[in-house]
C-alpha cells in the first residue's frame, strides 16, 4: 500500500476541509476545496484511497505544489 | 446626489467613477490593504481604507462601507457587480442610513434571488421556463422519483447554495438519480452549510443569451437588447457578443418582450439582466434568472445602443427625469474578458505581478476596461479578471477583426493569462461561423489549448 501526497496546483486558501482521516475516498473526490480569485476549487484524491494525513486548516494559504493531505492508495 | 460611495473595487470601481464624472458627482473609493495603490483608488475624487485583504473581513462587511460612506460625506452608494451588489441586506442597510442605493429595491434584489419565487413571477408575466423542481429538503426525498419525471432526463441537481459550478452534476440516466442526489446533498451539506438540492432540466445544446433592461421604478420599462454569452468555461462567461449571432428576428422579438413583461410586471428599478437559457436547434427558451445589478458584459450593449447604462442608474437613482425610449442598434459588439488563468492547467486561476501591461491605444471601435496597471499585483483574494477587452464594428466580421487585432497587440508578461486562448478562439471555425453553445469550450478547448 503506497502513501500518496496530495498536492494543490494553484495559489489559494483553504476554504473548507471536506474529508478526514480514516474516510475512504475515490479518486478526484474532493478531499478539500481551495478558493482562489473567488473560485473555488477542490481539491481531489489523486486515485482511490484511505485519508491518512490533512496537513493544512481551514483558513491556511497555500501555494502551488504544496502537499495538503497523504492518502494510502487501495 | 453630490458624492457617491462606489462599495467594490477594479475596473468596475473605475468604470462608475468616469460615469459620475461626467454627471459632475464626487466619487469615494473604499479599498482593502491588499489594494492602496490600485488604480481605482487613484481615479476616485477620494478614497478610504476598509479593512484586510480578504473580502470578507472588507468590501463585504456592510458596516465598515456604512462607516465610510458616513466620513467621507457620501449620500449615495453603487454596489457595483459581484461583491454585496446582490445582497438586499446590504440595500436596507443603505437606505435606513438615509443614503440613496443606485439599484432596485431591496425587495427585488430579495425576489430574484429566491430561485423559486423568481420562477414563480416569471411565469405569471408569461416568461417560458425549463422544467425544474423546488428545493428538495431532508424530508422531501421520497418524491424525488416523481419530481424528477416531471422534470424530465438529462437534468441538473444542483446544491441550492452552490454556484460556479461547484454542487452541481448532471444525471442521464434515472437509476443514478438517488445516488449523485445523495452526494450532493451530503458535499453540499459540508461545503455550503445547506444541504438541499433542486433538479433542473439538462438542455444538451443551449446557447446562453440574456437580456439587458432598464425600468424606472414606475412600471415602465425598455430593453436594450440581447447578449450572446454562450462562451463559458466553468460556468464563467469568456467571450459576450450582440446582436446574438444567427438568433432568428422573431424569436429575438419574443425574448425582449418576455423581460420587459417580467420587469414592468415588479415595477424594477434601475438595470437588470434577465438571463435566458435557448434550445441552439429549435431556439425555445427558457428563463433562467434575472440579476438585479449592472452586469460584467454591459459594455457590449453600451457600443451597439449608444447608451451610458451607469450614467443612466445614476440619473435614475437621483431623481431625474429619465424617459424610456426605445434605442437604435447600431453594428456589432464583441467582448473577450482577459483572465489571469493558465489554459495550460485546467484555466486554474495564476496570481501575481504583472510585470508588462501595454495596451494599443488608438485603435477604432475598440474600448478597454480595466482596473490594473503595468506593475501591479494580481491579488489571489478578488476575481481574475485583468480587463474588459471590447470592439464594435458595422457588423460581426469587422468587430472580430478589431478584435482579432487588439489581442495580438496587447503586452503582457509576468502571469499565465488566457489572452492566447481568446486569440485561438476568434479564430476557430465554429467561433467564426457563430451561434456555438455553452458546450464551446468543453468541446473545443482542448485542442485549442494544445494547438497554443
Amino acid at each position: 500500500m503506497a502513501i500518496v501526497d496530495v498536492k494543490t496546483e494553484i495559489t489559494g486558501n483553504v476554504w473548507k476541509i471536506v474529508s478526514k482521516p480514516g474516510d475512504e475516498i475515490p479518486e478526484d473526490e474532493p478531499l478539500m476545496i481551495l478558493e482562489s480569485m473567488k473560485m473555488e476549487i477542490p481539491v481531489g484524491a489523486p486515485e482511490d484511497g484511505v485519508v491518512t494525513e490533512i496537513l493544512v486548516n481551514e483558513g491556511d494559504t497555500v501555494t502551488e505544489g504544496t502537499v495538503v493531505a497523504r492518502i494510502e492508495a487501495s | 446626489m453630490k458624492r457617491l460611495l462606489i462599495a467594490n473595487r477594479g475596473e468596475i470601481a473605475c468604470r462608475i467613477a468616469a460615469s459620475a464624472r461626467r454627471h459632475a458627482i464626487d466619487s469615494v473609493a473604499v479599498y482593502s490593504e491588499a489594494d492602496a495603490n490600485s488604480l481605482h483608488v487613484e481615479v476616485a475624487d477620494s478614497a478610504v481604507a476598509i479593512g484586510p485583504a480578504p473580502a470578507r473581513e472588507s468590501y463585504l462587511v456592510i458596516d465598515k462601507l456604512l462607516d465610510a460612506a458616513r466620513s467621507a460625506g457620501a449620500d449615495a452608494v453603487h454596489p457595483g457587480y459581484g461583491f454585496l451588489s446582490e445582497n438586499a441586506q446590504f440595500a436596507r442597510a443603505v437606505e435606513a442610513a438615509g443614503l440613496i442605493w443606485v439599484g432596485p429595491t431591496p425587495e427585488s434584489i430579495e425576489t430574484m434571488g429566491d430561485k423559486d419565487r423568481a420562477r414563480e413571477l416569471a411565469q405569471a408575466a408569461g416568461v417560458p421556463i425549463a422544467g425544474g423542481s423546488r428545493a428538495i429538503s431532508a424530508e422531501s426525498m421520497d418524491e424525488l422519483t416523481a419530481t424528477a419525471e416531471q422534470v424530465g432526463f438529462p437534468l441538473l441537481v444542483k446544491a441550492a447554495a452552490g454556484g460556479g459550478g461547484i454542487g452541481m452534476r448532471r444525471v442521464d440516466d434515472p437509476s443514478k438519480l438517488a445516488d449523485v442526489v445523495e452526494a450532493t446533498r451530503s458535499m453540499a451539506g459540508k461545503a455550503f452549510g445547506n444541504d438541499s438540492v433542486f433538479l433542473e432540466r439538462f438542455i444538451a445544446n443551449a446557447r446562453h443569451i440574456e437580456v439587458q433592461v432598464f425600468g424606472d421604478g414606475q412600471g415602465h420599462a425598455i430593453h436594450l437588447g440581447e447578449r450572446d454569452c454562450s462562451v463559458q468555461r466553468r460556468y464563467q462567461k469568456v467571450i459576450e457578443e450582440s446582436p446574438a449571432p444567427g438568433l432568428p428576428a422573431h424569436v429575438r422579438e419574443r425574448m425582449c418582450d418576455a423581460a420587459v413583461a417580467l420587469t414592468k410586471a415588479q415595477r424594477y428599478r434601475g438595470a437588470g439582466t434577465i438571463e435566458f437559457i435557448v434550445d441552439a436547434e429549435s431556439f425555445e427558451f427558457f428563463f433562467l434568472e434575472m440579476n438585479t445589478r449592472i452586469q460584467v458584459e454591459h459594455p457590449v450593449t453600451e457600443l451597439v445602443t449608444g447608451t451610458d447604462l451607469v450614467g443612466m442608474q445614476l440619473t435614475l437613482a437621483r431623481g431625474d427625469e429619465l424617459p424610456l425610449e426605445p434605442v437604435v442598434f447600431t453594428g456589432h459588439a464583441i467582448e473577450c474578458r482577459l483572465y489571469a488563468e493558465n489554459p495550460k492547467k485546467h484555466f486554474f486561476p495564476s496570481p501575481g505581478p504583472l510585470t508588462m501591461l501595454q495596451f494599443p491605444t488608438g485603435l477604432p471601435g475598440i474600448r478597454i476596461d480595466t482596473g490594473f496597471r503595468q506593475g501591479d499585483e494580481v491579488s489571489m483574494h478578488y476575481d481574475p479578471m485583468i480587463a474588459k477587452l471590447i470592439a464594435h464594428g458595422t457588423d460581426r466580421p469587422q468587430a472580430l477583426e478589431r478584435m482579432a487585432h487588439l489581442l495580438k497587440n496587447i503586452e503582457l508578461r509576468g502571469i499565465a493569462t488566457n489572452l492566447e486562448f481568446l486569440h485561438a478562439t476568434l479564430e476557430h471555425d465554429a467561433f467564426k461561423q457563430g451561434g456555438v453553445s455553452t458546450a464551446f469550450i468543453d468541446t473545443y478547448g482542448k485542442a485549442i489549448v494544445k494547438a497554443l
